[in-house]
């Protein structure tokens, strides 16, 4: 077995998803701790393109059309090939729509070892993860053969696994895919006649503790008055209360305002991962053992009811001043 | 057609979890379990496409405090047939549980099996790619819309971005649905206990459980607050004050002068 | 001697005018029945049968307090008064008119005196009757207010009781004019319109044929009118009465009627006319259409889909539409729900039970709406906050969605801890509520509460974790199962205590737990007005301030019209050293807040104006009132957001009774 550390490049639609750096960025502390080489494996059909700034010893390349766009039969009988031949100490995966697809498959079948929502590693190497919508921290250690593990973002920056180095690419040839039993048939785009909530610099983003609809009018008063945008966790937008276009999320939009104010928000991971790239965070919800407390820069465990109207009130007597 | 739901309790993150004193699992004395809501969605999905297309709907659930409630439910909803899955599943993981359902999903022949994208006790992965695999079957997870046609499954993946895959898979396969189509239905109280006394669970034992696969967890802890915001207290309007004061740093507040 | 004469100026040649009349009214009677039948049949044929006569006594003395007396019509000083003037004055014409029947055929009693009387007492009620009428004909043309609407029927009903009278008091003052009495006064109006007749000189025998002709008339119009009956406003004569007789009299205020059962004991949901039962049925045909149910409801005045007028005569409607069809086993009808009764309409009520209070013929709306409700709750058809509100009532036992051991964190400041009444005998067991203890902005009060409870050194304990939310309101919603749940769960917690009463903050517990939970009948349960009231009058509660506020109360619908406590809370906010002036609308006839009956965890959809907006309008109307007093958790969070929406926050503060009390303490 080698100690090497494989990367599963995700990407969709000829972009390389943010969570492929991250994971580049932990393999390589990874690889560091033993001392061995950082591979990245990009699976796709004319792709080589796609991986020019990823900071990786080596690329591993697999070219096949049925590879074109993610499939997971085609992806799971491509990856098991590499891992039997290669045998890597490590496999990460994105805990993503692409990877939590496939790494469960592999790992059965197999028979490897998988540690999934992993956070970051600890400095002897053993994986972090974030399980309980983020409550509950479990650390565990790498077992002896492959580790399989899926990851979350949030425990390193994306730029750690950037470089403008292009690694040496491998040309690895793929298994047989016939009878393959997933086809993609063709890609929807959302409606994008709104706004781009990634674009805007001051975002007021309401959860759950919005309540009701008609409350969301509270939201917009700040909004108006701080010249943001109202944006939404995932209950609110599922009730139709906003249109998706203002999803903040892992299954919505990455976010990197000048200042985020969460009300109401309790700090799920797939809300949070999202939104770490805020200068600034200011949450406002009543549990003091909200999520959400441990990422935000500032934080208040009051009642939203009892505030937005007074600081509306108050910004604007700042800015009239 | 048959349709098989698996679905689990995960722990009600409303309640306080804290750690067990062996330190590698959660304390379940205080712990309340409610249907995984992904499950829940998985459920609603396939009592859809029952309506649709007259397809029977079968639910089998691990036996957890709670599970009867559950599993009568979801008869009421429109499963035609329940079943418990019973054994010891004090140390259970997604591993084990996988090799043990899948076993028993191969008796029952079911050209489609639906379950929740993840569940939030997940420790070593999501239960939908493992359970795929061990039926040796195709895997599509984060659905969030299914149609049935002669031996395919029309899909919708959801991508993030709000990007919409649509996917054909040939059947039989494994779906981890993310969303119903519609929010899962509700049931009235006097509806389930009805069930409750009309239908049966079956219940049906799990052969010896094989753990391989489940990484070695050496400790559980309550997530860090070390990167604690910076709390401010007071009254709504003091809090307010300190938050224009924030604004007003960050250069954000654009005077008016009107 | 005076004497009435039978059939005075009917020519001799023409036989016996007896026996016209008889057979022609006779005849018109049977008309009436079959065509009477024809339309109460349907009732039951398409409805479910079911006659009840139990509690004899009480329903005829039910319908001589509502039916006859007419105390509900009266309540309401114009309309009632009309409405009395006119229905008395015909009980009395025909009272007058089998005394005469009797006289003629039986026993001659209206001979000298009596006959007198007689007279005297038929003309007063003519100008009763024609006051009533001229009030009628204001209201309804000329006035014209919303709640009223002008159908053909009515027109046609008004008149031809106008003009019974009319022929009555003309063939009598023409008898009058052609025989001139002596005692000709005793029929005073009579008399007058007699002296018109002989001042035109006219011949006695030109009277005596224009006497015939309108005696014809008179007869045939009382023919008509008898025929027309079931199809004109006057029906209301027969079903109204017939509707309070069978109006159930064990159905008290709180305790709402169950899920009617089969046979086999299995549910009947209210899904289509033929699961009603054959008495809202009645009652549909019974709507007098006085509106006075509109007028009250808050549902109405918000602006929403719903009135409980149009909802009864929906059910009209619908059964004369639809009836035909449903006996020929068609099943091709317009939808109950969806079609004739929208949903909307069924989730706007907030079973605030005005309607029921005001209707003067008992009917009961509010059985209707929850009925209707539980068909499509046990259908799964509703808004998805709705939803949400009743899964976390099923998984935690309060809407908030907490956990139930964070029920009582609101206690952790007090001192010394609140004794556990599961585990410590106590003298008052308190059903604390949601609100009070969830809502974070309202344990503020809940502590003051304790505060002044432990001040006075009163024994009492808590559920703790073991309270759930009490189902009131969910039954109230139609979720008749998980209020069972949540009952059971309550009733086993409460009955492993040791305790005399329990006192409750909220007032729709208040209302279940009295009303229709089945606890042990020897243990009392109070609202904690009641409580301080009680403990001020044995002077166990002393105040040493005079507080000297300028407030207004108002009264929530499940302490008020459901069980009648309208004094306690009265007497504590005065025993605090308030002066107390009445809105407009208080006690019985007090506005509610809005919330009631599942309403607060619905989305209130497009209101012209939230009803406790309109409340705290009617408040700050009052002269130099300062304050708002309520007594109900829920009202503090409806009315603080109503001042502040109506931009009142200047004006008046609400404050909740336990506020005032403990301020003077
Ligand atoms: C595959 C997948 C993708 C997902 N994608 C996304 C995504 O893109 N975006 C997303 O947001 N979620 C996403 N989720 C859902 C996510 O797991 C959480 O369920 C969701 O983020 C929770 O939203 P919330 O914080 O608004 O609600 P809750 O978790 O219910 O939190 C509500 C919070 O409001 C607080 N609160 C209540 N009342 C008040 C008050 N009066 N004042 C102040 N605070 C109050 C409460 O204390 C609580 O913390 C995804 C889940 C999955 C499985
Ligand atoms: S109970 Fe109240 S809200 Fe409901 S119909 Fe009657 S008056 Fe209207
Ligand atoms: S229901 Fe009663 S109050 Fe309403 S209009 Fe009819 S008779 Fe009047």
């Amino acid at each position: 077995m080698s100690q090497d550390i494989y990367v599963l490049i995700e990407h969709n639609q000829g972009q390389v998803a943010e969570i492929s750096y991250v994971m580049l960025a932990a393999g390589r502390q990874l690889a560091g701790i033993h001392g061995s080489q950082l591979f990245a494996m990009l699976l796709g059909y004319q792709a080589q393109g796609l991986s020019l700034d990823i900071a990786a010893d080596k690329l591993l390349y697999i070219d096949h059309p049925a590879l074109k766009e993610f499939a997971q039969d085609a992806y799971l009988l491509t990856l098991t090939e590499i891992i039997k031949s290669r045998q890597p100490r490590v496999v990460l995966f994105g805990n993503t729509t692409i990877g939590s697809d496939i790494a469960g498959a592999v790992s059965i079948a197999l028979g490897l070892d998988l540690a999934s929502s992993c956070r970051y590693f600890t400095s002897d190497g053993k994986f972090v993860s974030q399980i309980c919508g983020g409550k509950i921290m479990a650390e565990g250690n790498l077992s002896s053969g492959t580790t399989l593990l899926t990851m979350v973002p949030g425990g390193y920056k994306p730029e750690e696994g950037q470089s403008e180095h292009p690694p040496v690419i491998e040309n690895f040839s793929p298994p047989v895919l016939d009878n393959l039993r997933i086809k993609n048939i063709k890609f929807i785009q959302p409606e994008s006649f709104d706004i781009d909530i990634s674009k805007e610099s001051i975002l007021i983003s309401v959860g759950r503790g919005i309540q009701t609809r008609d409350n969301l009018e509270l939201a917009e008063n700040l909004a108006n008055s701080l010249g943001g945008v109202v944006c939404a966790s995932r209950p609110v937008i599922d009730q139709g209360w906003l249109p998706t276009t203002r999803l903040v999320g892992k299954s919505g939009k990455h976010v990197k305002p000048k200042v985020y104010i969460a009300l109401g928000i309790s700090g799920a991971p797939e809300h949070v991962e999202a939104i770490t790239g805020s200068e600034t965070i200011i949450a406002i919800n009543t549990d003091p053992k909200a999520p959400i407390f441990d990422i935000a820069t500032y934080g208040t465990e009051t009642d939203l009811f009892d505030l937005i109207d007074v600081l509306v009130e108050k910004v604007e007597a700042a800015k009239a001043s | 057609m048959k349709i098989v739901v698996f679905v689990k309790l995960v722990p009600d993150l409303v309640e306080e979890l804290t750690v067990d004193p062996g330190g590698t699992t959660l304390d379940t004395t205080w712990l309340r379990m409610i249907i995984n809501e992904f499950d829940d969605h998985a459920v609603e999905q396939a009592i859809l496409l029952k309506e649709k297309t007259s397809t029977q709907v079968i639910v089998i659930a691990p036996d957890f405090d709670g599970v009867d409630e559950v599993l009568f439910t979801a008869c009421a909803k429109g499963a035609d047939q329940i079943i418990k899955l019973t054994g010891d599943f004090s140390s259970i993981n997604n591993h084990a549980l996988a090799r043990a359902v899948a076993s028993r999903i191969k008796i029952l022949q079911p050209d489609l099996v639906l379950t929740g994208v993840q569940a939030n006790n997940d420790i070593d992965g999501s239960i939908g790619p493992a359970l795929a695999a061990c039926l040796n079957q195709p895997f599509v997870g984060y659905v969030s819309g299914v149609t049935l046609e002669d031996n395919t499954a029309i899909v919708q993946k959801e991508y993030p971005g709000g990007v919409i895959a649509e996917m054909s898979i040939t059947l039989p396969a494994v779906l981890g649905i993310q969303a119903a189509e519609q929010p899962p239905r509700y049931v009235a109280v006097s509806k389930v206990r009805q069930v409750m006394k009309t239908s049966n669970i079956d219940e049906q034992p799990l052969d010896e459980l094989d753990n391989s696969g489940f990484p070695e967890v050496t400790r559980m802890f309550q997530s860090e607050t070390s990167a604690h915001a910076e709390m401010i207290t007071g009254s709504p309007d003091e809090i307010a004050d300190r938050l224009v004061s924030v604004f007003k740093e960050k250069g954000i507040l654009q005077r008016t002068n009107r | 001697m005076p004497e009435r004469i039978d059939f005075w100026g009917i020519p001799e040649n023409w036989g016996s005018p007896a026996f016209y009349v008889y057979s022609l009214m006779f005849l018109a009677a049977a008309i009436l029945l079959i065509r009477f039948y024809l339309r109460a049949r349907l009732w039951w044929k398409v409805g479910r049968p079911g006659f009840h006569w139990n509690h004899l006594l009480q329903r005829l003395g039910r319908v001589i307090n509502y039916g006859i007396l007419q105390t509900k019509v009266l309540s309401q000083r114009y309309p009632g008064l009309m409405h009395a003037s006119i229905a008395w004055s015909f009980f009395v014409f025909f009272l007058g008119t089998g005394l005469a029947t009797i006289d003629s055929h039986f026993y001659k009693i209206l001979v000298g005196i009596p006959y007198l009387l007689h007279k005297l007492v038929m003309d007063v009620f003519v100008v009763i009757f024609f006051i009533g009428a001229g009030l009628a004909v204001f209201r309804r043309f000329i006035q014209k207010p919303p709640r009223l609407t002008i159908s053909s029927g009515f027109t046609w009903s008004l008149a031809l009781t106008i003009l019974i009278v009319l022929g009555g008091l003309l063939t009598e003052s023409l008898r009058l004019a052609v025989e001139k009495p002596s005692w000709a006064w005793w029929s005073p109006i009579g008399w007058l319109v007699a002296k018109l007749w002989i001042s035109t000189e006219a011949s006695s025998a030109t009277l005596t044929n224009w006497h015939l002709v309108i005696w014809v008339a008179h007869l045939l119009i009382v023919v008509i009118t008898i025929i027309t009956l079931p199809v004109s406003t006057l029906l209301h004569i027969i079903t109204g009465p017939a509707n309070i007789f069978f109006s159930n009299p064990d159905r008290k205020p709180g305790r709402l009627s169950p899920i009617p059962e089969n046979s086999k004991a299995e549910p009947i949901y209210s899904d289509s006319l033929r699961n009603l039962s054959w008495m809202q049925f009645l009652s549909a045909d019974a709507c007098t259409e006085c509106g006075r149910c509109q007028d009250v409801c808050p549902a109405y005045a918000a602006g929403t889909s719903l009135n409980p007028k149009i909802l009864i005569l929906n059910l009209r409607d619908a059964l004369k539409q639809d009836a035909s069809s449903i006996l020929h086993g068609n099943t091709n009808t317009h939808l109950l729900i969806g079609e004739w009764i929208k949903e909307n309409a069924l989730w706007s009520c907030t079973t605030c039970m005005a309607c029921v209070y005001e209707c003067p013929i008992l009917i009961n709306h509010i059985d209707t709406i929850v009925d209707m409700r539980r068909h499509l709750v046990i259908k799964g058809q509703m808004d998805g906050e709705l939803q949400a509100a009743l899964e976390n009532f099923g998984r935690y036992g309060n809407s908030f969605g907490q956990s139930d051991r964070m029920r009582a964190r609101w206690t952790q400041t007090i001192t010394p801890k609140i004794k556990d009444a599961r585990r410590e005998q106590v003298e008052y067991l308190w059903f604390v509520g949601d609100y009070a203890s969830y809502n974070p902005t309202l344990s503020d009060i809940t502590i003051k509460t304790a505060e002044i409870f432990n001040k006075i050194g009163l024994d009492y304990g808590l559920l703790y974790d073991a309270e759930r939310n009490s189902g009131n309101d969910i039954r109230r919603i139609g979720e008749e199962g998980l209020y069972e749940m949540l009952m059971e769960k309550n009733v086993a917690a409460i009955e492993k205590c040791h305790f005399q009463t329990i006192i409750t903050t909220d007032p729709h517990s208040y209302n279940t737990l009295k009303n229709e939970y089945p606890i042990n009948q020897d243990k009392r349960i109070l609202h904690y007005t009641e409580l301080l009231d009680q403990l001020i009058s044995s002077g166990r509660l002393k105040f040493r301030k005079k507080l000297g506020i300028k407030a207004t109360y108002h009264d929530p619908c499940y302490i008020g019209r459901y069980n009648e406590i309208y004094a306690a809370p009265r007497q504590v906010i005065q025993a605090t050293g308030c002066e107390l002036i009445e809105m407009p609308r208080h006690a019985e006839r007090a506005f509610c807040c809005g919330a009631g009956g599942g309403r607060i965890w619905m989305p209130e959809g497009d209101v012209k104006e939230r009803p406790s907006e309109i409340r705290i309008r009617e408040a700050v109307e009052l002269d130099g009132v300062s304050h708002f007093i309520v007594a109900c958790p829920k009202d503090i969070t409806m009315f603080r957001d109503a001042v502040k929406t109506t931009g009142n926050e200047d004006k008046i503060a609400v404050k909740d009774l336990i506020e005032l009390v403990h301020a003077a303490l």
